[in-house]
């Protein structure tokens, strides 16, 4: 084919094309993060951080949602990451790649991965609020109302489900970049399967279980729809003493202060504060999260 | 153990490694109780994926027999209580037309609903108390109530909260579908051509900046995304669209949209990388440019997994839930203007859900609500997942 002027320009200009819709989405990102920035910087304090809010929420700071967002996910990855790491060994040490059972797994966390956050919501409530929780107060309190209603327990839990499939791409992709040679010759010096896989493999795939963690977390901290109704509070004046308290979070609370407070543009500087926090917190642990999966890829690698 | 070691005895030679595999020798308790009770932790994810369809289903069960004696939580006093905080909008036209601006306080009606769910926490515990105690007392009242619903189900008014309630979920559909629509038209072409960029064009720096910024849109909280909608992007399309609702499904479509990219991107970028080598060295072998190339022989190899990325960009906007509540406008209105508010199935969800009285039929239709996206995100991810998966390593594979 002889190249002409035409076909030339043509690729350029299609080239540029695709170029330009890629700048169009880092410069969507580099908006984003700009506007939030700037809007909530001057808010930010020690005083924003560490403080109760005060005068009906349109003063003070969002210590008891920072507090709450990590109870959050601390109960959640005590949760989600063992469950998620032994999948995540089932998958890649003993499941066979082609049996149907294994087939049937991945589908099952492909399939945990897209289902709609509020959905997870709705399982929260009518099971663990409205079955466990009813079963459970029936059983221990005598039917009083104490578990079968919203908490941060059943939120956490809730949100373990949902940081499920994240946890268990993430470990699996570590597991299987520990070289098979290593086990090979951990089963020549007489160690067992099992023997092998807690002294070789977890050791040596511990920045996945990591990274898988980190993720979760991000994931968890974020995700609002979960816990709309299983357990997050518009206001509660008490840090959550007890899995069975409500608790403040906050993704919810941007939610509500945007949406739902009687004077949004009075609380429009703590609005920006908040969605600023979680922003960084969610940035540091994706970054994080991407440098420690670039390291274990390069480890592949070389 | 004499299975185990016929088992041996049939292949003590590792297929994969070529190494003897002294594992298969020996019986040992601990392994197989460590092998038993892995095996059973990896299937809790096929379990709760029954139980999450189980439990829905459950809840939203009771709607379809209004003559089983399911306990309903009508009692008088708990349909007083429902009544009074719902006294603002008992009425059709008052709902629809408020079009909840969202932000703007000057709005009467908006202004209403605030007041009304301010303070929720403590109004949602003792409503749950209370109807929980009736819940055990149950009255068959419901019955009626569940009849009348199923009928309005197909209907295009979504009132769920006044004298007669209807529960239009039509109107819910059809404004889910528009915003869908909205935001994949907006997220697909330029994630589509992103990734082509990044797996045709780039050069390694600039594949090395724009993969980790996606997967950082990747991280963003929805209501991050939400908030930016509500904020900053609604101001700023109603400026250049001139528009008079400010929150409408075209601002919530482009917030979900830039929620998709990374989906659409990512799944993208991979089938494109995955297009064997040899195609594009024999493309350019011919002569073809590389733009030739990346159009027409990589792209049209990867079409089944493009397919797949679309696919799941719509299964993700379909039950966004936090950027639908935000940036929307929520109201049920069924018009083709793509300028009007709507209100998702999923956002009437998040919306509602905080507010009913557990276990009558407005909390049953949520949870039909439920279900139906549920069937939906799953019938999409199977469809995504078996049927474009076959096809694309068919064409790969060269079949």
């Amino acid at each position: 084919m002889i190249k002409n002027k035409k076909d030339n320009i043509k690729g350029i200009l299609i080239e540029g094309l695709t170029l330009s819709s890629a700048l169009l989405i880092i410069a969507i990102i580099l908006t984003m993060i700009t506007v939030i920035v700037i809007g909530g910087k001057s808010q930010i304090s020690w005083e924003f951080l560490t403080s109760f809010p005060r005068d009906g929420m349109t003063k003070g700071g969002i210590f008891p949602a920072i507090y709450g967002t990590a109870l959050l996910v601390i109960i959640m990855s005590v949760a989600a990451v063992p469950f998620g790491t032994i999948t995540a060994i089932y998958l890649t040490e003993y499941a066979n790649e082609n049996s149907i059972i294994a087939k049937t797994i991945r589908f099952a966390v492909r399939t945990l991965a897209v289902i709609p956050s509020i959905i997870y919501g709705l399982f929260g409530l009518g099971f663990f609020i409205k079955f466990v929780g009813v079963q459970m107060d029936n059983v221990f309190m005598g039917g009083q109302l104490k578990w079968g209603q919203p908490n941060i327990l059943w939120a956490s839990l809730t949100m373990a489900l949902l940081t499920l499939p994240v946890v268990i791409v993430s470990v699996e992709e570590a597991l299987k970049t520990v070289p098979k040679e290593l086990r090979a010759a951990s089963l020549a010096l007489g160690a067992t399967k099992w023997q092998t896989i807690w002294k070789v493999v977890i050791p040596g795939s511990i920045s996945g279980i990591m990274t898988g963690t980190i993720l979760a977390v991000s994931r968890g901290a974020g995700e609002v729809a979960p816990i709309l109704f299983t357990g997050a509070a518009y206001y509660v004046a008490t840090l959550p003493g007890s899995f069975a308290d409500q608790f403040m979070v906050l993704g919810y609370h941007i939610y509500v202060m945007t949406t739902q407070s009687a004077n949004v543009d009075q609380t429009l500087p703590i609005q920006f504060g908040t969605t600023l926090v979680l922003l960084a917190l969610t940035f540091i642990l994706n970054i994080s999260a991407i440098v420690l999966r670039y390291r274990i890829r390069k480890k592949k690698i070389g | 153990m004499a299975k185990k070691t016929k088992k041996g005895k049939k292949s003590i030679i590792d297929s994969e490694t070529g190494l003897i595999d002294i594992t298969r020798k020996k019986f040992r308790w601990s392994d197989y109780l460590a092998e038993k009770l892995i095996k059973g932790v990896a299937f809790l994810s096929i379990t709760i994926i029954a139980l999450i369809f189980f439990f829905v289903f459950r809840e939203a069960f009771p709607i379809f027999t209004p003559d089983k004696s399911q306990p309903k939580t009508e009692a008088t006093n708990t349909k007083d209580l429902v009544q009074e905080t719902y006294g603002e909008i008992v009425d059709n036209s008052a709902n629809s037309n408020a079009q909840e601006t969202y932000g703007e306080v000057t709005d009467p009606a908006n202004s209403a609903e605030v007041q009304e769910t301010y303070g929720e926490v403590v109004d949602t515990t003792t409503q749950n108390k209370t109807s929980e105690k009736i819940y055990q007392v149950s009255s068959g009242s419901g019955a009626d109530e569940n009849r009348a619903a199923l009928k309005t189900l197909l209907g295009k008014e979504w009132v769920p909260v006044s004298e007669k309630p209807r529960y239009g979920i039509l109107a819910l559909i059809i404004g889910t579908f528009k915003i869908t629509i909205i935001s994949i038209l907006f997220a697909a072409p330029i994630a589509i051509l992103a990734a082509l960029y990044t797996a045709s064009f780039a050069g390694k720096r600039m594949k090395e900046f724009i993969k980790p910024a996606i997967e950082l849109l990747a991280g963003f909280p929805s209501v991050v995304i939400g908030f930016f909608a509500l904020m900053v992007l609604a101001t700023f399309l109603q400026n250049i669209f001139q528009y008079d609702t400010r929150l409408n499904a075209f601002v919530g479509g482009i917030a979900m949209g830039i929620a998709a990219i990374p989906i659409i991107f990512t799944i993208t970028e991979d089938a494109l990388t995955a297009v064997p080598k040899t195609y594009n060295e024999a493309s350019l072998a011919l002569g073809a440019s590389k733009w030739q190339t990346a159009f027409f022989v990589i792209l049209p190899a990867a079409t089944p997994g493009i397919f797949a990325a679309i696919l799941l960009g719509i299964g993700r906007v379909f039950g966004e839930t936090m950027i639908a509540l935000m940036a929307t406008g929520n109201a049920p209105l069924i018009g083709a203007n793509p300028f009007e508010s709507v209100r998702t199935l999923a956002a009437t969800i998040g919306a509602e859900m905080a507010e009913v009285v557990f276990g009558d039929t407005h909390y049953n239709v949520l949870f039909l609500i439920g279900s139906l996206l549920f069937v939906f995100t799953f019938a999409i991810n199977a469809i995504a997942e078996f049927y474009v998966k076959g096809k694309l390593m068919k064409r790969i594979q060269g079949k």
